[in-house]
């Protein structure tokens, strides 16, 4: 960001700014704040709301808490998910497996922690894929306008005309996984189905924004100025527009989750032997086994619930934070 | 009025042949229609070429997709692994998941916005923060933990309700009913507290308690059907949701409905069936939203008048 005189909010307490600065944005010049008090951007004004909120410290902390789980699974446990002990099947939890053992022997606790990799990464790519795409479409078409905004407009349509879980089904039903697929390309696949389904959401959002931003004064300033189409955009829309695209992206990223667990569920998502959330809810969700081995089903729930609540709950927080007429 | 039904529906056509192409071209030009035709093994060389020329595939594609139109616009879905028309499993199962989707949809509305406006109306209070975090925790479980643990719980520890529903009568899809409305209860609550409470700070209810009317009138009458607007385009939104989340549903609790199908094609890989199955429940989709989008047009003025 070119955004100096709101970033540095300890040196206009000194200096006033006068000179007319296009970039600047109009808040600059207009609110030199009071003596011995920070300039306040909208950012650290939602940073101070989001401080006192114990959801927001509880989400964040859930977040960091299953990523590192994905990332390091070796930190949690030493228990080998793929060691089955057949002798041991649906063992109650004990001390030996806290989670008990599944019907194939297999350390519920072990698995449980490896299966937060598929899940956090199938909700972190699609997400990042979304943002992306969905950023660059929409900045095009709001930008550009005319038929390149009528036609990328159309197609985002025909694209959120089908119901995500309807659409992730028959996608990857057609292309199946080859039996000896890695984890990665497999997790890669359904991530980049979930993101040509999703994308159109997060163009919208960024379409709108650009045509509230771009009749602006001080957008035609900046303009008339000769700052190019790609400054404008990086220092006068993307800030204006970041901040209702990280909220709908954090919420998705948890619906991407769910969404894949339930792919899993059905027999479609990823496939054993990789570890899954959905694939282990999936195995122990038969009637015979809830009845005779509830902890396989419940643990894993747990942590997946937690994980898309986790998502959800910092969405929730970070838009109540920038949203002041909620307040 | 008239002018904007016109205009929606002419907006609608390149959708519909948008979404059939891409469902056409992803799964008979990119993909491998004949998966699964032969079981677990590929299919041999001969039956491949017959299936190509039975299917127009050896057509260029537009052709192949003007034809498959054709078919589609005549019900005709495709035949599937057992030599079914898939529009008759289908037809056969209807009702079925009719019902459950019905008695979701009223649950959803009902409850939801219930409590949506009970939140509303005491903002910041006990009631409100109640429905926040619950909806808050409904939204997050995935909608087959809710169906596996309320089987587990309701169904085998209480014994409140079936476990299963295997003949679908009003009693035992109680149960999925309220499995299949949970997320999308949540959802319509929290829109409607937030609908809710915004309006009640708007001009007119100002003017409204300026004039003198009893809260229960402003609130009751005025605040709350501007509030029920986005209510109702949700609703069309939903639809696609309850679509999914009855295939969860219908295969936790063994419905023999059009999702307990679906789910059991894909089992089977039985591509006919699941291609066939999503493709209409695409097309109800997109209907739905179409009637939903004329409602809408007739419950705010504002929008049919641009």
């Amino acid at each position: 960001m070119t955004d100096t005189t709101r970033d540095s909010g300890l040196d206009t307490t000194s200096v006033v700014p006068v000179t007319i600065d296009p970039t600047g944005g109009p808040e600059s010049t207009l609110s030199a704040p009071a003596k011995g008090e920070r300039a306040r951007s909208l950012g650290s004004d939602a940073w101070d709301e989001l401080r006192h909120r114990p959801m927001f410290w509880i989400s964040a902390a859930l977040i960091v808490f299953f990523v590192l789980m994905a990332a390091f699974p070796q930190l949690f446990t030493s228990t080998d998910p793929y060691f089955a002990d057949l002798s041991k099947a649906r063992e109650a939890p004990s001390a030996d497996a806290w989670f008990g053992r599944d019907s194939q022997g297999y350390d519920v606790y072990a698995r449980t922690i490896y299966g937060a990799r598929a899940s956090i990464l199938v909700g972190i790519l699609a997400t990042l894929f979304t943002l992306v795409f969905g950023s660059v479409v929409g900045i095009i078409s709001g930008y550009g306008g005319g038929w390149v905004d009528s036609v990328s407009s159309r197609i985002g349509e025909i694209f959120l005309g089908i119901p995500l879980l309807l659409g992730g089904i028959l996608f990857i039903y057609t292309f199946p996984p080859p039996l000896d697929e890695p984890l990665v390309v497999s997790v890669m696949k359904i991530a980049f189905v979930l993101g040509i389904l999703g994308w159109p959401s997060i163009a919208r959002l960024m379409r709108s924004s650009v045509l509230q931003v771009k009749p602006n004064d001080y957008v035609q300033a900046a303009r008339a100025l000769g700052a190019t189409p790609s400054r404008i955009i990086r220092s006068h829309i993307l800030p204006n527009s970041l901040a209702s695209v990280i909220v709908v992206s954090t919420i998705n990223l948890g619906a991407y989750i769910s969404v894949e667990a339930t792919l899993s569920f059905l027999g479609i998502g990823l496939q054993p032997p990789a570890i899954s959330w959905g694939i282990q809810i999936s195995e122990a969700s038969s009637i015979g086994l809830i009845r005779a081995a509830p902890y396989m089903l419940l643990f894993p729930s747990a942590f997946l619930s937690a994980t898309v609540l986790a998502f959800i709950m910092l969405g929730d927080c970070v838009r109540d934070a920038l949203d002041p007429k909620l307040r | 009025m008239g002018k904007y039904i016109i205009r929606r529906l002419l907006q609608m056509i390149p959708v519909i042949i948008g979404v059939t192409f891409l469902i056409y071209a992803s799964v008979y030009a990119l993909g491998d229609p004949t998966l699964g035709r032969c079981g677990e093994r590929a299919c041999p060389p001969g039956y491949i070429a017959k299936f190509r020329a039975d299917y127009n595939l050896d057509k260029p594609l537009i052709v192949q997709y003007l034809l498959y139109m054709g078919n589609l616009i005549q019900g005709d879905l495709g035949i599937n692994f057992y030599g079914n028309r898939v529009i008759d499993e289908l037809a056969a199962r209807w009702p079925t998941t009719l019902r459950l989707g019905i008695m979701a949809l009223v649950i959803e509305t009902v409850i939801g916005i219930s409590a949506g406006v009970l939140a509303g109306i005491r903002r910041g209070r006990f009631i409100d923060n109640l429905v926040t975090v619950s909806t808050l925790f409904l939204i997050s479980i995935p909608i087959f933990v809710i169906g596996s643990v309320a089987q587990l719980v309701f169904g085998v520890r209480l014994g409140w309700f079936p476990v299963t529903a295997t003949q679908g009568t009003f009693y035992q899809l109680i149960m999925p009913a309220f499995v299949l409305a949970s997320a999308s209860l949540a959802y319509i609550a929290r829109l409607m507290r937030a609908n809710l409470s915004e309006n009640l700070r708007a001009d007119y209810v100002r003017t409204a308690k300026a004039k003198g009317l009893t809260n229960r009138r402003t609130v009751g009458v005025h605040t709350l059907r501007n509030s029920l607007i986005p209510v109702i385009t949700y609703i069309g939104i939903d639809i696609g949701a309850l679509m999914g989340g009855a295939i969860v549903t219908e295969r936790i609790f063994n419905i023999n409905g059009i999702g307990n199908f679906l789910y059991r094609s894909i089992g089977q890989k039985d591509g006919a069936s699941v291609v066939g199955t999503i493709t209409c429940l695409v097309l109800i989709y997109l209907f739905v939203n179409l009637l939903v989008d004329i409602l809408y047009g007739f419950l705010d003025p504002r929008i049919s008048h641009d």
